[in-house]
């Protein structure tokens, strides 16, 4: 399991463990931990997953794909370094103690 | 106090169950589902799921405890049998559950073929269940025979997954063209274009007369009069939503079980939700097949069923992954009387529905930002003149500051 802390924007935080492979939006979804709703289940089609990652931990993600980059541009509040969809961003063990932070609403 | 009971175990119902937690609402809870399963996303079963891409674990709308720590009763691989009004009770197997408030969100059925003509014959599937994609998953190996009856969505799905593990793949379309029922040309053309690309025959204007075989289908008997060697049959000729429940409980049945504005049945202590419910949208009473339904009209349903007494208003939008093309829909294009296309880069194209001046939906293939931009414009109720759209000199983005309202369309 990879440690994970989800901040919702009230800055009540929720450290959990995620398997790896899984996804960030897959460990906010199995904890039942509120702020990111992904409608679509995690297909990159509906923009409800946004997330602010920690500046922090930037650096250790893997590159956005367009998709991911042209769905972020229309979400809301989107920041053009910090922010990524969860559904897209696979955890490994290099992410181990991430810390990301929910917007104030989704799309 | 009886509660909230909930008749489906899909996305509408559990999207009922979750939002009355959320609201505060402290009675009891209850989901009859007739699958053995908790709830489940369906879309992933004609993408990823059926060729080992992902596994049920991760389909499931919440983790296994979240029912049981939001005090929601889950009664799975259980049929709910009859709805007694009067008494306000489901039966369900050997059960009678109260209520004091019952939800519908019994989704939809694939239609089936007749028996006449061969639907009744082994290797003949349908695609709505996880059973269903577990039943056919050993019919997906390479090499092998596949006939798609029906040029919709989940057979156009249905078709990329078998052309990916090396099948022999056959889509036939009664219809003029495939998508012909929801999209404009210019997307069918798009995606027969893509499964050409990928070896996927298709044929359309061309019906299935009957299925031939001894217990097993082996044979195709098609509309002019040719025949094809088969190994297996998927039939994806549509959905009917279901009603038998509530029609023996005699409530309004009109395209779907009918509700108001608020979610609500013929019977004040029925709602409906998702799928199986219509509801009066633009002039017509209509039933939504999409996920983003399910979650708001449920959520909806919750929330007035608290007594916010709010109104629906349906913000429609689809999705579908064929090969590595993304389709993405927002609005409802029915009723439209002319469409734009907007060419992008590479493999993509974006098509714009309109009736008179309004932009009622576009389809966007490959394109997620023109999707954004349509589906923004749509939501907000704006629309934007078809030029700019066709334009390909402006920013899709720059489109928003040009979107007006129909007076200032008119104004201007």
């Amino acid at each position: 399991m990879i440690k994970i802390t989800y901040v919702e924007h009230n800055g009540r935080e929720h450290t959990v463990g995620v398997p790896q492979g899984g996804t960030l939006m897959e460990g906010a979804r199995d904890n039942g931990i509120p702020g990111i709703e992904a409608d679509c289940g995690g297909a990159c089609s509906c923009a409800t997953c946004h997330a602010y990652i920690d500046s922090a931990w930037i650096e250790k993600l893997p590159a956005k794909q367009p998709m991911e980059a042209d769905m972020l541009d229309f979400a809301y509040e989107p920041d053009a370094t910090r922010s990524r969809l969860t559904c897209q961003v696979r955890v490994t063990e290099a992410l181990n103690g991430l810390v990301l932070h929910m917007p104030e609403r989704q799309a | 106090m009886a509660g909230i009971v909930i008749i489906g175990a899909g996305q509408a119902g559990a999207s009922v169950a979750a939002k009355a937690r959320v609201l505060g609402f402290s009675g009891q809870v209850t989901i009859i589902g007739d699958e053995p399963v908790a709830p489940y996303q369906r879309p992933p079963l004609s993408k990823g799921y059926l060729i080992g891409e992902t596994n049920f674990e991760r389909l499931l709308l919440r983790s296994p405890s979240f029912w049981s720590e939001n005090g929601i009763d889950l009664k799975l691989g259980a049929p709910a049998s009859a709805i007694d009004r009067f008494a306000k009770t489901v039966r369900c197997c050997d059960e009678t559950v109260r209520y004091d408030q019952l939800v519908l969100a019994t989704g939809s059925s694939p239609r089936r073929l007749p028996a006449q003509v061969g639907g009744q014959l082994g290797g003949v599937y349908t695609f709505r269940t996880v059973a269903d994609a577990n039943a056919m998953t050993a019919e997906f190996s390479p090499g092998r025979k596949l006939l798609i009856v029906g040029g919709g969505y989940i057979g156009l799905e249905a078709a990329a997954l078998g052309a990916k593990l090396g099948l022999d793949v056959t889509l036939i379309e009664m219809a003029p063209r495939i998508l012909q029922r929801v999209a404009a040309p210019a997307t069918s053309d798009f995606f027969r274009a893509l499964h050409a690309e990928h070896g996927v025959t298709i044929l359309e204007n061309i019906g299935l007369g009957r299925l031939i075989g001894e217990g097993r289908v082996s044979r195709a008997l098609l509309s002019d009069g040719t025949e094809l060697e088969v190994d297996f049959v998927i039939v994806g000729i549509g959905i009917a939503p279901r009603t038998q429940l509530a029609s023996e409980a005699g409530l309004v049945i009109d395209n779907g079980v009918a509700t108001d504005a608020f979610g609500r049945t013929s019977d004040p202590s029925i709602w409906a939700a998702g799928e199986c419910a219509s509801f009066r949208h633009g002039g017509s009473r209509i039933r939504l097949e999409s996920v983003g339904h399910a979650i708001d009209h449920g959520e909806l349903v919750a929330r007035n069923i608290a007594g916010a007494a709010v109104r629906y208003k349906a913000q429609p939008w689809f999705w579908s992954d064929q090969y590595n093309a993304k389709l993405q829909i927002a609005g409802l294009n029915v009723g439209h009387d002319r469409f734009v296309v907007r060419e992008g880069e590479g493999p993509s194209q974006s098509v714009w529905y309109y009736r008179g001046p309004q932009l009622l939906a576009l389809d966007a293939m490959n394109d997620s930002r023109s999707y954004m931009v349509g589906k923004r414009i749509i939501e907000t109720g704006q629309t934007i003149l078809p030029e700019f759209v066709s334009d390909t000199s402006k920013d899709v983005k720059s489109l928003l500051s040009l979107a007006t309202t129909i007076t200032e369309t008119f104004a201007a």
